[in-house]
Order: C-alpha cells, then structure tokens, then sequence
C-alpha cells in the first residue's frame, strides 16, 4: 500500500527532469540489454533515444518508469530516485509502453476512466479529462467500442491518451510509431509535436528510426549495445560529419583494406575513410565532385566498383560513425531486420 | 482521500474491471456452466449404483455427488487463472497497471476476488442444475453455503497458484502441462465420486492431505442431517490458511517478475 499524497513535489527548478547514471542490466540467460546507459534529459525538452533492435531502448525505459531494477546504477525521475521511491516516480510519470497496454475488452473511454482512478482522479474531474482526451485524440466515436476493434492508429492514440490522464511532469514514449502505416505515423508525429509544445511537459522518446528522432526530438542519445555512443542536437550530430557521405560498393572484398584506405585517404577532400567488406564510406567535401577522384583512386588500387551514391549526412552515418556499424547491421544482428529502417535513414 | 480508502477503492476498481471481462466473455460464462452439467449427468449416471456399496450417508448418489462436482468444478476453472494473467502479460497489460501508482496487491486481489465471484455463481448453478435432477441438500441452506465458501476458498489457493506460475514460467504449455497433469489425480484421489469407505486405504491416506478433498469434505459435512462441525472447522482452517499463503505467494512473484521484465 502506498502513499496517495507527498508525491507531488515538483521537480527542482533547473534540475534535470531525467537523469540516468551508469545504469546495468543483465538478463537470465547472461544477455546484457544495458552497459553502463548514462542520459539526462533536461525538464521541458524532447529527448530522443535512437538506436536498432536490441540496443537497449526499452530497457531503459522499463527501469526509468520503475517497472525494472537494474543490477548497478541509479537513477532520478521527475526529481524523486527510481529505486528508492517508485512510488513519487510513478504518480509523475505517463508511460507508453512499446506494446500497447490497453485492455482490449473494455472500451478506450473505460480504459481511460479506470486509467484515471488509478490516479486518484474522480467525478467530473475524471469525465472532463477523458472527454478532452477522446476529443483530442479523435476517439470520440470510438471510444464507446471495446478496443480489440481499433486499428493500430487509434490503439496508439489511445495509449499516448492513457499516458496523459493524469497530467503527467514527464512522458515516456517507447517507440510510439513502430508498426503504423505512413499516414498514421505522420499523424503521430504531428501530436507528439504537439504535446512538445505543451507546457512543461517532458518527452523521453525511444525510436528506431532515424527521420523520427531527428524531426522531434531536440537532443538525441544514439544508443549501441546498451549505452549512448553519442550525444547531442540533431544538427550538431549531423555537422560534426563534414561534408558528404559517398558510399562505395566494389565488385569483391578489397584485397588489401588499408592499401585502399591510404589511397583514397591521400585524395583531396577527403576526411574519412571506412571500408567494411565491400562497402566503402568516405566523408568528403562536395561529393558529387569528389566521386570521379574516388573511383579513379579505387581503380588504380585495383578494386572494380559495382556502385556509388552520394548523400547528404544523416543521422545513419552518425550512427555509423560513432557505433562503427550501420544502423541496418546492427538491426540485422539481432536478427529483426527492418527493411522501413534504411529508407527512413537513407532519404535525406 | 486517506491511504486505506485509497487502498480499498483501488482493490474496487481492479476488481470490477476484471468481472467486466467475464460478463463480456458469454462463450466463457456458457462453458463455466455447461461443463458441469455434463458432469453431473455423466457422473451421476455413470456411478448411479455405487451408492449401494454402503458409506455414502444417502441412498441417492446424486445427492452426494453435488458437492463433488461443485468443488471440482471450482478447482477446474480456477487453474486457469495464470493464463488470464499471461495474456495481460504478453498484452502489456500489466505492465501499464505496474508503472501507475496502484498497489500489488490490489492486482492480486482483483484476480482474487474476480475469481471468487465466478467460483460463488458456478457453485450456485451447480447446487440448482443438482435440486433440479432430484438431489436432496438435508443440511439446507447453511450447509450449502459452507460449501460454496469452501470452494471459492479452494478456487483462491488454486487460481492464486496459477497466477503464480503464469507470470513466472510465462509460458502457457507449462500451465497447460501442469493442469492436465494435476486435475485427474488430484479429483480421483478425493472423495468426489466415491465414499471414502469404498476407497483403497492408501488412496484414502493421500486424499487426507489432498486440499481438494478438504473442500469436499467441508462442504459435505456442513450439508449432512447431523454435521459435524469440528471436521468443518478444521478442513475449513487448513483452506484458509492455504488460501492465505497461496495469494501472498502469488503477490511475492511480482518481485521475480520485476526481475525478468
Ligand atoms: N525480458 C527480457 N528477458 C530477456 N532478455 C531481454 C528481455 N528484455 C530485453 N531483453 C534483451 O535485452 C536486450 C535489449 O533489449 P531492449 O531493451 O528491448 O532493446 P530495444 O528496446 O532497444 O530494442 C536485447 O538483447 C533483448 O533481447
Ligand atoms: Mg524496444
């Protein structure tokens, strides 16, 4: 039995509203999901967590929201500690879970209702809230029917809703838009954008796609083999990588790799060379120009090219950059490859 | 709003969500039903003549077969609790319900007492179906309340178990597994189709430390002209304890749960 009072203190002004500290998890079977994760979020912002399948997202979040313990480390939410009081961090947090939650026998406006009583709301109080809610999230309608009927949009919406009951300091949303068509993901994103501007409010985001992070999110950790790689806005991630990204294909795995890495690093221009197999990436100025230079190089070297391309730097070759392997590899290692995944990253 | 009427509303809220699922479940209400119809027809015609054996305290089977089925019954819907509780696992569910600020143990107790209601109204239907057929209950309504207590008690011990095991093994083979095993040998080894008179003396041994069979003889002591009320006491006590440990078990998993999320 808890406390239904003294868990409202407001965070500390200026202090954080998330803090991680050199949090790690091993689960049975000796699989470690978290190496040392360390992220602050600072109140009033979006943070994004980027990183493939495996990587050690949810983790994180389960223990953020106090749903896991970690072996090591501490942590802080909404100005109270994760493991000594779950209790003060729970009644300051909405979670939305990577899978749904809601239960599919009862109604979205039940399930907001009970949602809501949970929290100590009752009466009118309650009735407002979920009406403003149904409203909001465009499940006026639906939300009279039982939600095993919804489509995957609106069992989303609804539990980006269940998150909202109670007004929540801090938000956690675990991969809102894995599994939604286009058009509801654009939806999605316009109501996260939204709920940003709410006043506030903070959002902890976890995503695997790259555009995603990048559109809503105002800091991103990219996270690797349960720990953030790297840190920072979106656009200073992307302005480290100087120049362009050219992407190189050659006909067989390179004879002799630092051979060509010596012969297309000597070229002007050129900041970055990384060969892996077959695939060759090198960070270049004005890429569209550099790449007849490029390939001349590899030719000498002896190495046929099967194809180029050029791109703009993305948040994948950040990733790439600071995790030493593709976003999709990294997906591809643990074995759930998706394929929407090198699109999102490779469009701009 | 102070924490013990915080506690209780909680436990409330919990609970008619949980009933709202049966109600809305008719293929389910029908089976909890149907099931021991057919039981008490199958049984009450099969075993017909034992009764002649001698040591059934009447002289119609029907009559001592009605708590029989009302206790199996019980026991056979309530084993599978864990995979309510799994389908909430896999959901999500619970999950959501562990990271608001609502307690454990009103989790459990939802589960508890949804169970109970179910267990109650099927042992009702049973007790009717039973009078309708021609059974006769001498220790009238008092003895047939002891008997839908004890069965919602074994109902508690069983469906907390299951629980139990849904949300450690998460697995529903292994609950499919241990069920099938257990049912039989756990109903056979009681005292619901034959009197105890009848049985082997060693079957008879194991059927006394078999909860089952506790339920059984709580109910059926309870319902006889004359009963013995020191014998409902304390089979009644032993499920009562059992009920206590079971649920605060299955309250202790939230822990290994946490472990494994
Ligand atoms: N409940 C669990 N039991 C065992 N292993 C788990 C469990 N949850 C996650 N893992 C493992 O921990 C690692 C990190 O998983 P997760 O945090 O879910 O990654 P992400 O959310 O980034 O995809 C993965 O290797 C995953 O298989
Ligand atoms: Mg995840």
């Amino acid at each position: 039995m808890q406390s239904s009072q003294g868990s409202a203190l407001p965070a500390r002004a200026g202090a954080p509203a998330v803090q991680a500290h050199e949090l790690t998890k091993t689960y049975p079977g000796d699989v470690t999901a978290l190496s040392g994760m360390s992220l602050t979020v600072e109140a009033g912002t979006v943070f994004g967590l980027l990183g493939p399948n495996g990587a050690g997202k949810s983790t994180t979040v389960k223990i953020l929201t106090t749903l896991a313990r970690p072996d090591s480390g501490s942590a802080t939410v909404a100005g109270h500690d994760a493991l000594r009081h779950p209790d003060r961090v729970r009644r300051a947090i909405g979670v939305v879970a990577q899978k749904s939650g809601a239960d599919p026998m009862a109604t979205g406006r039940e399930n907001l209702q009970l949602q809501g009583r949970l929290y100590g709301l009752r009466g009118t109080d309650l009735t407002r809230r979920v009406d403003e809610l149904l409203e909001r999230f465009d499940l006026a309608e639906a939300g009279k029917r039982q939600v095993k009927g919804y489509s995957g949009g609106m069992q989303r919406r609804l539990d980006v809703a269940l998150g909202l009951v109670h007004r929540p300091e801090v938000l956690f949303l675990d991969e809102p838009t894995t599994g939604l068509d286009p058009e509801a993901r654009t939806a999605m994103w316009d109501e996260i954008a939204r709920l940003a501007g709410d006043e506030g409010l903070t959002i902890l985001l976890t995503t695997h796609y790259l555009e995603e992070a990048d559109r809503l999110a105002e800091r991103i950790a990219i996270v690797d083999r349960g720990r953030v790689v790297v840190e920072g806005t979106p656009d200073a991630l992307k302005g480290e990588l100087r120049g362009d990204a050219v992407h190189l294909e050659l006909r067989a795995q390179a004879q002799d790799a630092d051979v060509l890495r010596a012969a297309l690093a000597a070229l002007p221009g050129v900041h970055e060379v990384l060969i892996d197999g077959r695939r060759i990436s090198v960070r270049t100025e004005d890429g569209a120009a550099a790449v007849p230079a490029l390939l001349a190089a590899l030719e000498r070297a002896g190495a046929a090219v099967a194809a180029a391309t050029v791109a703009r730097p993305s948040l994948d070759d950040v990733y790439l950059r600071y995790a030493g392997r593709r976003f999709s590899e990294a997906e591809a290692a643990h074995d759930t490859p998706h394929a929407e995944l090198v699109t999102a990253g490779g469009a701009r | 709003m102070n924490t013990m009427t915080e506690s209780l509303a909680q436990n409330w809220f919990m609970t008619q969500r949980q009933l709202k699922v049966i109600v809305r479940q008719p293929a389910y209400l029908v089976m909890m039903l149907v099931q021991p119809a057919i039981w008490l027809f199958l049984f009450g015609n099969l075993f017909k003549k034992v009764v002649e054996l001698g040591g059934f305290g009447t002289t119609t089977y029907l009559d001592y077969l009605v708590p029989g089925i009302v206790v199996m019954s019980a026991l056979s819907s309530s084993m599978w609790a864990g995979m309510g509780t799994l389908e909430e696992i896999e959901r999500g569910t619970l999950n959501r319900f562990l990271t608001t600020p609502v307690s454990r143990g009103a989790l459990m107790n939802a589960n508890v007492v949804q169970n109970g209601v179910s267990t109650a109204l099927q042992s009702v239907i049973i007790v009717l179906l039973g009078k309708l057929g021609g059974a006769d209950y001498p220790g009238g309504i008092t003895g047939l309340v002891v008997l839908i207590l004890a069965s919602v008690l074994l109902g508690a011990i069983f469906g907390a178990l299951s629980n139990a095991m849904g949300m450690l093994v998460r697995q529903r083979e292994s609950i499919i597994g241990v069920n099938t095993f257990l049912m039989l040998p756990l109903t056979f080894l009681s005292t619901a189709f034959m009197a105890p008179a009848q049985m082997p003396g060693w079957m008879q041994s194991i059927a006394d430390w078999n909860p089952v069979n506790w339920a059984m003889v709580v109910g059926r002591s309870a319902m006889a002209d004359n009963p013995d009320w020191g014998l409902v006491l304390s089979r009644g006590g032993g499920l009562l304890v059992l009920t206590v440990v079971a649920v605060w078990l299955s309250t202790r998993t939230f822990r290994s749960y946490q472990k494994s999320v």
